[in-house]
């Protein structure tokens, strides 16, 4: 379980985050939306120790992210950021492998090296093994940055909005792995997604952050209604049922 | 494959350069002048060694493929720790302590001075451009307190100290290589047990802590063995700004593998070729018509102001 306790945040002045509590009990596909600058990215890697906590703390499994050792950490929670610099001179292999870096400390076992093989043909990327990851699309690079998390085997990953830059077939499979990792494997997946539909069709919880704060927190069935989405983001959103889902209609010509 | 390749040529060059070294225009006493053409290039091969895991190991944690300890101003650091001894001491004084003593006193300021100056910027993760800035400005500042120190000092009193501070090339500071050589080999051990740590911290912060790496320590350890290999190679041959940069470029062209084992080699080989070998041209072939460090600061020169225009900087 993951436990986030009055966690707030101050950058420059400004509040980022406003006294968020969450809790996040083992297994299911959790989605985080809202607008830009609702603080999502910054809760995720506060949850993931990438930033040090001012207020509050933050629980994973009974362990404090702030005092625990960085490698303990590395074998419970995997997260990928939204932009991790420049890409490496390095190929979709190795890359893949430095997932492995938590369990094998570098020196990669014949399971190890399993495991990376399953990661690539998993995450479709076996054509692609040993390019070198500079010289890939940025929806490559994703995926492989996807598959890299995945190799950390983790009982709790965090992505932020790995769906950038997929193709809409990329990113359906993407979701599917997703839910089948949660369904089969018992994981827990928490996701950063700007296309509502996407949390709508896949999630198990929507969590919606507005300016900080915790906006909306429940089902697909309880989120995905009109006058919730107008409060998270300013303006009336259609939504149809269809195929036993929720769809939000937010396109230009869409009028409410 | 094609970097082990790589590696099986640079050795052989680096091999035909140490032979020639030792080998040509051997004249007189051979016995002796082998003695002293071994404790030289043992100073020289130490030198390399030195500047190439520092700079490579720099460059990974800094994330930057430009900035070099010499550039940012470390070797700078270096020699104002040994003027500060010298106004401390006084010049007799100076010469009067062990070698010993004053190398671990002089890496001992530096160590302490890198730790107070960088690892602010370091861990604020300052962008390339002013790190560069401010690794001009602190190299300025320090090489400008150093003569300042310099002038405050009797002159006769520095005239005794300088002979025992400046080393250049041709006369490496003997007395220091027997703890220099150890140091470089308990450092580069060191390093190279943490090869695939510094595979991950090259990644860059966010992923290299998301992967079990604990930043702030991991960038402190290292910072503080760059700066015992800087203090190394300053003791023995003075400052040489460029070397360092000119065996991390061609390394990172001439290998395909961003591993730090491949790094690391190539790197040590390509700067044990260019010193070993451009001294020997040098002092045979050109009949020391220049120091090598000039030549290694203008060749090394060029490359860096060719990565800082010709490509976009990383």
């Amino acid at each position: 379980m993951i436990e986030i306790k009055s966690v707030s945040l101050v950058r420059e002045g400004q509040r980022v985050l406003d006294s968020i509590d969450l809790l996040l009990p083992r297994g299911g596909l959790t989605a985080l939306v809202g607008p830009n600058g609702a603080g999502k990215s910054t809760l995720l890697s506060l949850a993931a120790r990438l930033l040090p906590l001012q207020d509050g703390s933050v629980t994973i499994d009974g362990l404090p992210v702030e005092s625990t050792p960085g490698k303990l950490l590395a074998k419970k929670i995997a997260i990928l950021r939204q932009d991790s610099g420049p890409p490496p001179r390095v190929s979709v292999r190795d890359m893949v492998g430095f997932g492995r870096f938590p369990h094998s400390g570098g020196r990669m076992t014949a399971q190890d090296r399993t495991m990376v093989e399953e990661a690539l043909a998993r995450f479709e990327l076996e054509a692609l093994a040993n390019r070198s990851l500079d010289r890939l699309s940025g929806g490559q690079r994703q995926r492989v940055m996807v598959a890299m998390t995945y190799c950390q085997d983790t009982d709790y990953i965090l992505l932020d909005e790995p769906l950038n830059n997929l193709d809409m077939y990329h990113a359906r499979q993407l979701m599917l792995e997703l839910r089948r990792l949660v369904d089969e494997t018992g994981r827990t997946i928490v996701i950063v997604l700007h296309d509502i539909n996407h949390a709508s069709a896949s999630a198990d919880r929507i969590i919606a952050m507005k300016n900080g704060m915790i906006a909306a927190d429940g089902t697909p069935e309880t989120v995905m209604r009109t006058e919730v989405l107008e409060a998270i983001y300013g303006f009336r959103v259609p939504v149809i049922e269809t195929n036993g889902m929720r769809l939000a209609l937010q396109y230009a010509s869409c009028a409410p | 494959m094609r970097d082990r390749i790589v590696i099986a040529l640079l050795l052989g060059l680096a091999l035909t350069t140490m032979a020639a070294f030792m080998g040509v225009n051997l004249r007189g006493n051979i016995a002796l002048a082998l003695e002293l053409r071994g404790i030289r290039l043992a100073a020289l091969v130490t030198v390399a060694i030195a500047i190439a895991l520092s700079t490579v190991t720099f460059q990974t944690i800094t994330g930057n493929r430009i900035l070099t300890p010499s550039i940012m101003g470390l070797d700078a650091l270096y020699q104002f720790g040994q003027a500060a001894l010298v106004f401390g001491l006084g010049g007799l004084g100076y010469v009067s302590l062990s070698p010993l003593l004053k190398f671990g006193a002089e890496t001992a300021a530096l160590m302490l001075l890198a730790m107070i100056i960088l690892r602010p910027a370091l861990k604020s993760q300052m962008d390339l451009t002013r790190m560069l800035l401010a690794g001009v400005i602190i190299g300025a500042l320090f090489r400008s307190m150093t003569s300042l120190i310099a002038r405050l000092i009797d002159p006769q009193e520095f005239a005794v100290a300088q002979r025992a501070m400046v080393a250049n090339f041709s006369s490496p500071m003997i007395d220091l290589l027997l703890i220099a050589v150890l140091v470089t080999v308990i450092a580069g051990g060191f390093l190279l047990s943490r090869r695939h740590l510094l595979d991950i911290a090259a990644l860059g912060r966010d992923t290299a802590i998301g992967l079990g790496v604990t930043w702030n320590r991991t960038v402190m350890i290292h910072l503080l063995v760059v700066s015992l290999l800087v203090a190394v190679s300053t003791a023995l041959v003075g400052p040489v700004t460029f070397l360092g940069l000119l065996v991390t470029a061609l390394a990172e062209r001439l290998t395909v593998s961003r591993r730090h084992d491949t790094l690391f080699a190539v790197a040590i080989l390509l700067g044990v070729i260019v010193l070993v070998g451009g001294q020997t041209l040098l002092q045979h072939g050109l009949g020391q018509a220049s120091t090598l460090s000039v030549v290694v600061d203008f060749i090394g020169g060029l490359v860096f102001i060719l990565l800082l225009f010709a490509r976009r900087i990383r």
